[in-house]
């Protein structure tokens, strides 16, 4: 199967030209270097799915990694969920495809927004959240630092119902209280009740809402300027694309002369990977084939920085008021900033200013001089 | 003294509800022609005009409104609800509708904003407070002296819809709370809505978890009746179906030679009217074409009575009475009123003596602050005095000190002028 996203591979080749051997030094190789490490010390993942009962979650997790991770459960019946609390489940799997090891994690959230009252019903999600942080950070900062294990939540898949006009307040509330925590990648479930028409009215109006409120979600990352136009070209639609309409199944079905994973209708067939039918294919090249490790990067330099310095900011506050308490963790020793060299640093801040102020003004003057 | 011998049946007569009159069987000599009764009947109706009311209870998008147009093939005006309601409300709209020559009064009742809170505990309030109030408004109009009935436009609802969102797994929460509480004011019929979602197989062990659920819970839903041979059959088997997948559509698809009321997907075409793609069909036959007449009736025969029944009991009208004696409503709206006037008498005095009690208060209160200004006053008028005297007794000090001042000023004088002449001498010397 083909993929359409061109991962570019960015191992060069080494040219045998005798003249130029002389000058090359061999720093080229440090890419194959860093594959070969990689591949021996295997790659980890933390997916979180976040969304109503129903929505198709578990399907879609199946078919996104090709495996069985929902045998045997549970599912409550309405009776038993009408005071339900959110619970959070974590499935672990290693998979292995060509010689490249992952350590998935599929951190599941069942009970969210099934209650009849649904108040703060994210909080047990992002105390979670928070948990992971908080552990890696103690971790980060401790004394043996071998064998970190980053349990951090890298991406958040957030399953919107198609069957409204848009998004509900229990999601615009739920992608606020997250979005400074986790990567939101919002997506509509059960893509197969929309025709085509349906759909794009409901991206355009989710998009439009995400703006209003001021929600973040995760932003692909631009592309270089000497990638080739054909993968800007792709790199464009997958962003007009979101949020991306998925439907998932965990059966095969014959279709076309092939066995595919779809859905039977008497009156057709979806197949889960048909790019016409929904967005399942674009999904799966963003999440697994060419942003795995942006969301990586952008959780450990963005979300986990933020919660750090926050972090570190209230433990020196709290220092400084309290000098008696000591700190679980061993900080280097800043210069608790009190109120007179605060004073201090103001004044000379706005020395600075005006000086910078007086010299762009003679510098204005020689020019008009000249 | 006569005695008097009683017939059996005029012993019993009294008490004909509870006797054994014998009925008898007669056969015609010929034909008369009261079977054009039930005719007379129908064409009395049809004049009349029938008169419906459908309430659709589900969330907001769930495809409530295309279902209605869809259903009768009109394009009822709505416009597309918003997510972010406060709460709760109804809105009630009637139509005018006609088919050949029966004329059809047609309200439909949406639930705007329902399932959209993120705290849904109060969501069916509003619903159940709107059924009530049309059961409240016909009571008032039957209890009326100048009663118009059958001029009256009847508002109560005869069937709610219940729209189930085509998750695969169960009934939500709230779908099973609301249902709760709406199963003994109003016809139940649950459908799943937005069905082109669910595969066949999974539709059908949705439909058998749902219905378990309802019944595990104890709610009631509409039965369709089984008591009249025309139609018993047709409806134990649709019994079987429920709840109904349906999908709904007011745009035209062509399939083959022909233009149906369709779906369009990338995929394949979903018919509405296709049985073997929905259960559209079932649903029109049901709600429509069989059963409307009777879920009248059930909605006044059944709902209605049991919330005249409650309300009537609440006000505190029997049946019998102690003496298990049939009461009469006049007598107990006498009572009821006698006992209305003397509590409204009570509560008069009551307050009357309140109002006493407080204006004796504050007059007390009043004189308090009195007493307490003209102490203050008075002592104010003390210390004024002393003060005047305390500048008194300073004036005159200081009366002295200047008449001992004049003096010794008159002595000085007198001294100075007698002293000069000695000056002048040692001066001229």
């Amino acid at each position: 199967m083909t993929t359409n996203i061109r991962y570019k591979s960015r191992i060069p080749v080494k040219t045998e030209d005798s003249a130029e051997e002389k000058q090359y030094v061999g720093f080229a190789t440090l890419p194959n270097q860093v594959h070969r490490k990689s591949v021996k010390k295997g790659f980890d993942f933390t997916l979180m799915v976040a969304g109503e009962s129903g929505m198709g979650k578990s399907t879609l997790v199946n078919s996104l990694f090709l495996t069985d991770l929902y045998k045997d459960r549970k599912l409550l019946n309405a009776e038993e969920r009408i005071n339900q609390t959110v619970e959070i489940i974590k499935h672990t799997v290693d998979i292995e495809e060509k010689g490249v090891k992952l350590k998935l994690t599929i951190v599941d959230t069942p009970g969210f927004g099934d209650a009849v009252n649904n108040n703060e019903c994210w909080k047990p999600i992002t105390d979670y959240i928070d948990q992971q942080f908080e552990q890696y950070f103690r971790d980060e900062s401790g004394l043996n630092r071998k064998n970190i294990q980053d349990n951090r939540v890298h991406c958040c898949l957030y399953f919107i119902p198609p069957f409204g006009h848009g998004l509900r307040p229990v999601d615009v509330e739920f992608m606020k209280a997250l979005h400074e925590k986790v990567n939101i990648i919002p997506l509509i479930a059960k893509a197969d009740c929309l025709t085509p028409n349906e759909i794009k009215k409901l991206k355009d109006r989710i998009r439009e809402e995400i703006d209003k409120f001021g929600i973040k979600v995760y932003q692909f990352p631009e592309c270089d300027s000497d990638e080739d136009e054909e993968f800007k070209q792709l790199d464009k639609e997958l962003k007009e694309c979101t949020p991306f309409a998925v439907i998932g199944s965990n059966t095969v079905v014959e279709a076309r002369g092939q066995r595919v994973r779809g859905r039977l209708y008497p009156w057709g067939i979806v197949e889960v990977e048909n790019q016409s039918h929904c967005d399942f294919v674009k999904l799966r090249n963003m999440l697994i084939r060419s942003h795995m490790h942006d969301l990586k990067d952008v959780t450990c330099d963005v979300h986990y920085e933020n919660y750090r310095a926050q972090c570190i900011q209230e433990m020196t506050s709290k220092l400084a008021q309290d000098n008696r308490m000591e700190s679980p963790i061993p900080i280097l020793p800043l210069s608790t900033p009190d109120a007179e060299t605060e004073k201090l640093i103001k004044m000379k801040d706005e020395e600075l200013k005006r000086m910078q102020e007086m010299l762009n003004k003679m510098q204005q003057q020689m020019h008009d001089k000249d | 003294m006569q005695s008097f011998v009683a017939e059996p049946d005029e012993l019993e007569w009294p008490h004909s509800s509870q006797g054994n009159e014998e009925k008898r069987n007669l056969s015609l000599g010929g034909h008369v022609g009261f079977d054009s009764l039930p005719d007379q009947l129908v064409s009395k109706s049809v004049t009349q005009g029938f008169c419906f009311n459908i309430l659709c209870v589900g969330e907001t998008g769930i495809g409530k409104s295309t279902l209605m147009n869809t259903l009768f093939n009109t394009m009822f005006e709505n416009e597309e609800a918003s997510h972010y309601q406060n709460g709760v409300y109804l809105r009630p709209r009637t139509y005018d509708l006609q088919e050949s020559n029966v004329h059809l009064k047609l309200t439909i009742v949406d639930t705007v904003g329902f399932g959209d809170q993120i705290n849904k505990e109060d969501s069916y309030k509003p619903i159940v407070d709107y059924i009530d109030t049309q059961f409240e408004n016909y009571l008032q109009e039957e209890l009326k002296i100048k009663r118009s009935l059958f001029n009256y436009h009847d508002t109560r609802i005869h069937i709610c819809l219940y729209f189930i969102a085509p998750t695969g797994h169960s009934l939500k929460s709230l779908d099973l709370v609301t249902m709760k509480k709406l199963d003994s004011k109003v016809n139940i019929i649950p459908i799943i809505a937005k069905a082109d979602t669910i595969s066949k197989s999974e539709l059908h062990k949705f439909k058998i978890k749902i219905m378990s659920e309802l019944v595990s819970n104890g709610v009631q839903i509409y039965q369709f009746p089984t008591d009249d041979e025309a139609v018993s059959e047709i409806n134990a088997s649709m019994n079987a179906h429920l709840p109904f997948a349906v999908v709904g559509s007011v745009e035209e698809v062509k399939v083959g030679n022909k233009t149906v009321r369709a779906r369009q997907y990338p995929w394949g075409v979903v018919q509405v009217e296709n049985e073997s793609h929905c259960d559209f069909v079932k649903l029109r036959e049901m709600l429509i074409r069989v059963n409307m007449e009777d879920l009248r009736e059930q909605t006044h025969a059944r709902h209605y009575e049991l919330y005249r029944r409650c309300k009537l009991e609440e006000m505190g009208f029997k049946d019998t009475d102690p003496d298990s004696q049939p009461f009469s409503l006049q007598e107990t709206y006498e009572a009821k009123r006698k006992e209305f006037l003397g509590d409204l008498q009570r509560k008069e005095e009551e307050m009357r003596q309140m109002f006493v009690n407080k204006v004796k208060e504050t007059e007390s209160e009043l004189k308090e602050k009195e007493r307490e200004l003209h102490d203050k006053f008075e002592q104010l008028k003390r210390m004024h005095q002393e003060e005047k005297r305390k500048v008194e007794e300073k004036r005159r000090d200081l009366e002295e000190e200047m008449n001992a001042f004049n003096r010794k000023k008159v002595a000085a004088e007198t001294l100075s002028l007698s002293q000069p002449l000695k000056k002048d001498k040692d001066k001229k010397k």
